[in-house]
């Protein structure tokens, strides 16, 4: 027991290379997995937290970009949406790595976006917006007619109409899609040290450790159900936040019409 | 430039493109297979069966695919190695798993450690796409269990009242009829499926991914009559126009599947089309 205390004090930070230098070689304990692989979940909650919160923002804008009628606002933003959904999400991070290894040569300024925790939080960024500006520019399309028209006979118009009657009826239509979308993003977070994006000093994230114990061990049988298990508790965190903010969205509508939040995680693009 | 890319390196990149397709191929059957399959039995009466459905379903959504790809490709191998030595090997009394080893007997390795490089390959890619098939078969499952749940509930029960048996329902009624409502669902699952198809890298095959960073990287006139600098961004920008050219063409192709299902179905865009027709 004091052994799998020390072990937490040795590698729970391992990932953030707070602790011991060297990982395990041999005789590796559960408790040595568990740790370290929980440990390479700071990276996962990292990139997912902070993809999300800034891909947000963003989304909103593409979505009303591609929703406007202006044909030089429009096209751009469908061009990107395409971009990002259209092609591989390890493609694009192996594509963004190589394109920063290049800028790097001709601006010095670009030197910490080869490292994973700019470049690759970057990319993660821009595939999250597009996905989610779809599903925003979908929800966008899908406004009652009647809740416009009601903004307009109050006299709502251009700014104050979108903050308060577009905007929020957006977000509640595509709330459920949109919870889907950031478990698919937690889940995207472990290609991350897959695709070129090398871990410094072997601070890595959890697959990434996942895949250590299994190489050494040459036993998948223990460190991917314990990666698994991780997973599950982060999704259900994930779920927890998002149906309460879902609620919120919804407290306005009469119980029997409230939308309920339909969980279909997991689809890798 | 003619030259340099029919090179005898530039051809296996040409190949791995048909290795992708033909996984492509392979795989989409085979996880539409398994997906049937695992929503029938979650459908399933029996209850252990309908766990076992459920539980499938469920435990490979809820986990990152990767994880599920990278942890498969060693478990299927070892299971079958695993298989293979107590069959084949039955005397052998030392155990199996050896600290961090892994050690059964020689005629039970697999594929045999003096078969061709050829087979090493397709064994490899086997369990890829065997890999492949499972995950894909739970999404698969996952949408044509909705879909069969969508069916209304009327067309079944004029199946019954016409004394059909719930079999004959079930295969005469609900199953021509769920593909409408499965398409979009399936359609969503391809592009998905597309865009996995990299992750072969991931699992020691040597596909596109492998090759446009082994052909990208710096060449010195030494080894080759073509040396040129970094270029791996050019060949990954490539396979970025091919991925979206690929599901750009795929994207135009459901869509005129999915107005041929359409065709005389009891749905919203089903009796648009027949208004379209008669007026």
């Amino acid at each position: 027991m004091s052994a799998c205390v020390q072990t937490i004090t040795d590698y729970g930070l391992r990932a953030v290379g707070i602790g011991k230098r060297l990982l395990p070689r041999e005789d590796f304990t559960l408790c040595e997995q568990f740790t370290l692989i929980g440990s390479g979940m700071i990276w996962n909650v990292y990139f997912g937290i902070l993809a999300l919160i800034a891909g947000f923002g963003f989304a909103t804008l593409l979505a009303v970009g591609k929703a406007s009628s202006i044909k030089v606002i429009r096209k751009p933003s469908e061009w990107f949406i395409f971009l990002f959904r259209g092609s591989p999400l390890f493609i694009q991070f192996f594509f963004g790595y190589f394109l920063f290894l290049k800028l790097k040569t001709v601006f010095p300024i670009f030197a910490p976006f080869t490292a994973a925790w700019l470049g690759a939080l970057v990319v993660l960024f821009f595939n999250t917006s597009a996905y989610t500006a779809e599903i925003f520019y979908g929800a966008l399309r899908s406004i009652p007619k009647g809740d416009v028209e009601a903004a307009d006979a109050y006299g709502l118009s251009g700014w104050s109409r979108f903050k308060r009657v577009i905007w929020p009826t957006m977000l509640r239509l595509a709330w459920p899609a949109y919870t889907n979308e950031a478990i698919f993003l937690f889940h995207a977070t472990t290609l991350v040290f897959f695709s070129g994006f090398p871990a410094w000093q072997q601070r890595g994230d959890a697959l990434y450790y996942a895949s250590y114990f299994a190489d050494k061990t040459f036993n998948p049988f223990i460190p991917y159900p314990i990666l698994a298990g991780y997973f599950i508790l982060l999704t259900l965190c994930v779920i927890g936040l998002f149906s309460i903010v879902n609620r919120h969205l919804n407290r306005h509508l009469p119980a029997n019409t409230r939308q309920r939040l339909r969980i279909r995680p997991n689809l890798i693009r | 430039m003619a030259c340099y890319l029919t090179t005898g390196k530039h051809m296996s990149i040409y190949w791995s493109v048909l290795t992708v397709l033909l996984l492509l191929g392979i795989t989409a059957p085979t996880a539409l297979a398994f997906g049937f399959a695992g929503a029938s039995a979650a459908r399933s009466r029996i209850a252990p069966v309908s766990w076992f459905g459920r539980g499938y379903i469920a435990v490979v959504r809820g986990v990152p695919d990767i994880a599920f790809f990278l942890f498969f490709v060693i478990a299927l191998d070892q299971i079958i190695e695993a298989t293979r030595h107590h069959i084949l090997c039955p005397d052998w009394v030392e155990p199996i798993r050896q600290g961090s080893d892994f050690v059964v007997c020689q005629a039970a390795k697999m594929p045999l450690g003096n078969a061709p490089q050829r087979v090493h390959e397709s064994y490899g890619f086997a369990i890829a796409v065997f890999t492949f098939a499972i995950v894909f078969g739970a999404f698969a499952a996952n949408v044509i269990q909705g879909a069969m749940a969508t069916v209304p509930r009327g067309q079944i029960e004029t199946g019954e009242s016409y004394g059909m048996t719930s079999r004959q329902t079930f295969w005469r009624i609900l199953v021509p009829q769920m593909w409408v409502y499965a398409l979009p669902g399936l359609s969503n699952l391809w592009m998905v499926l597309i865009k996995a198809t990299p992750l072969l890298f991931l699992l020691g095959i040597q596909d596109i991914v492998y090759w446009a960073r082994e052909l990208g990287g710096i060449k010195t006139s030494r080894f080759t009559d073509y040396p040129h600098g970094d270029w791996r961004m050019w060949y990954f920008l490539a396979l970025l126009v091919f991925y979206l050219i690929f599901t750009r063409v795929s994207e135009i192709t459901l869509e005129r599947l999915m107005v041929r299902l359409t065709r005389g179905q009891a749905t919203t865009a089903g009796e648009a089309q027949r208004k379209a027709g008669t007026t």
